[in-house]
């Protein structure tokens, strides 16, 4: 790789007009919940950017991840790894393969100390000093904080990485942990899902190389950009819940007319995520526009926290007439049950009560 | 038995609205007043609403076709069609496999992406220099 080459010199090397980038900076504004009419001064900003080396190691992990990003279609991923970065090391998409790979990392690693971003898919196990995931001989952990030393950042991609995920769940027999339990002193970025949505990725990339810095980040580590809002808070079955009208199964007439599936058990109250408006399959739909409820698989011990289809819990306080009032009184109203929500939410997780109709 | 004897109820797009097309339509009507008071431009990112299904498809019915129409081909597809109200455009980007990646409405006189940009513009210029001096030029 080049350090000195820009985006926009390899874009011109194409033949790629500014236009062409315009549009693909339009895309990318759009994502990262930029304000209308960013895409100019995004796409100034992003052509002067360098392409930085990104190493991505692969730990306790199903490749769910990597499959997400190589279907990722803003931008794609031709877009991403050929223009916006140098990736200089993923074992699933690399060409070489064993010495020869091994050496393309340590020499990344050695070249752009200090400067290269690391993306992490996978939890690291620490049970009987990490020896139930090795890579050439050499345990995750071992792997995970030599190349931490020399990271700008690091990307967690994925539950696993970012939480623990699903080797995390109990009894966890390889002691399995997040990134974030064993790097301490490294900016960390949690890109929590199960796999991530593949457009957060490329936008945190995207937003890394124009600001120079990492977005603003959640409690958790994740990007508010995405991860801001629940999958309740911008669910089009929303208002369905204010009104207090729910599918019982999944094949009765609430089912029928989309009503909310929150007795179902969807956890999106409790969710951050952006697949309620982001969408999967090329914006196609969701979980929830396909008839089933959010798993939460974008948040902490998703994996032991009980049934798919057991409703949250709540507290036992009755808010039933404010919801009433709220669908009644409708906009200004709306964003105050949406409040009261929140704070109702962070009961519920603490109370664990369970929540039923009339509750609501 | 053929495909039209299958018996398929296609249900009412109407039957879905949850509400964002009045919500929507307000502020489309709100940018307008501001553009054609002051000249403000604006952009509404329809990728970031909560549509229920089928009000997509009734907002496209809602604001209709108006006079221009443009197609861009770059880095896959982008259709921009000024809708039955001037001064509002519908603006939607694909990639090359078609899938769309970017989709707004524009309340502008014209939307930026139709406009030349200035790079492509000097570099243009450098192409018709090197043709005025290619030898073979009549």
């Amino acid at each position: 790789m080049n350090e000195h080459d820009t985006l926009g010199d390899r874009l011109a090397q194409q033949g790629i007009s500014r236009r062409a980038f315009l549009k693909f900076c339009a895309a990318l504004a759009t994502m990262m919940a930029l304000p209308p009419g960013a895409a100019q001064a995004f796409a100034e900003t992003l052509a002067k950017a360098k392409r930085p080396s990104v190493i991505w190691l692969s730990f306790q992990e199903c490749t769910g991840c990597t499959e997400s990003l190589t279907r990722s279609h803003t931008p794609t991923l031709e877009n991403l790894i050929f223009d916006m970065i140098s990736l200089d090391y993923h074992h699933t998409l690399q060409a070489a393969s064993g010495f020869g790979a091994e050496k393309s990392r340590e020499d990344a690693m050695k070249e752009f100390y200090g400067k290269y971003l690391l993306l992490v898919d996978g939890s690291i196990p620490l049970k009987d000093d990490g020896i139930y995931s090795t890579i050439a001989g050499r345990t995750n952990l071992d792997l995970l904080q030599k190349a931490a030393k020399g990271a700008a950042a690091i990307i967690a991609v994925g539950s696993c990485a970012s939480f623990g995920g699903l080797p995390n769940a109990k009894p966890n027999p390889t002691g399995a942990v997040a990134v974030s339990d064993i790097i301490k002193d490294k900016p960390i970025i949690n890109i929590s899902g199960c796999p991530p949505i593949p457009a957060v990725i490329t936008g945190v990339l995207a937003h890394y190389l124009t600001f120079c810095e990492l977005p603003a980040l959640d409690e958790l580590g994740r990007p508010t950009a995405f991860y801001g809002e629940t999958i309740h808070d911008r669910c089009y079955r929303r208002p369905f819940y204010e009104q207090g009208k729910f599918a019982k199964t999944f094949d009765d007439e609430g089912a029928r007319n989309g009503w909310c599936l929150f007795e179902l058990g969807c956890k999106g109250p409790t969710t951050h995520n952006a697949c309620a408006t982001t969408k999967w399959n090329g914006g196609t739909s969701f979980p929830i526009e396909s008839g089933h409820g959010c798993l939460g698989c974008s948040e902490p011990h998703f994996w032991d926290a009980g049934s798919f289809y057991t409703p949250l819990s709540a507290p036992s306080a009755s808010v039933s007439t404010v919801a009433i009032g709220a669908a009644a009184a409708g906009a200004a109203a709306a964003v105050a049950i949406s409040a009261l929500d929140r704070a109702k939410k962070r009961r519920a997780q603490q109370g664990h009560e369970k929540l039923t109709v009339k509750d609501l | 038995m053929n495909l039209q004897n299958i018996p398929i109820k296609i249900e009412d797009v109407e039957q879905y609205s949850i509400g964002n097309l009045r919500a929507l339509l307000s502020e489309i009507a709100a940018h307008l007043e501001r553009l054609a008071r002051d000249g403000n431009i604006a952009s509404i990112d329809l990728n970031s609403l909560p549509f229920a299904p089928g009000e997509y498809e009734q907002l496209r019915l809602l604001l209709g076709q108006g006079e221009a129409t443009a197609h861009i081909e770059a880095l896959g597809p982008s259709d921009i069609t000024e809708t039955r109200y001037p001064g509002v455009w519908w603006v939607t980007h694909y990639n090359v496999e078609g899938d769309i990646i970017a989709d707004s409405i524009e309340i502008t006189t014209i939307p930026e992406i139709l406009s030349s940009q200035p790079e492509d513009i000097r570099m243009g210029l450098e192409l018709i220099k090197e043709q005025l001096n290619d030898e073979v030029m009549p």
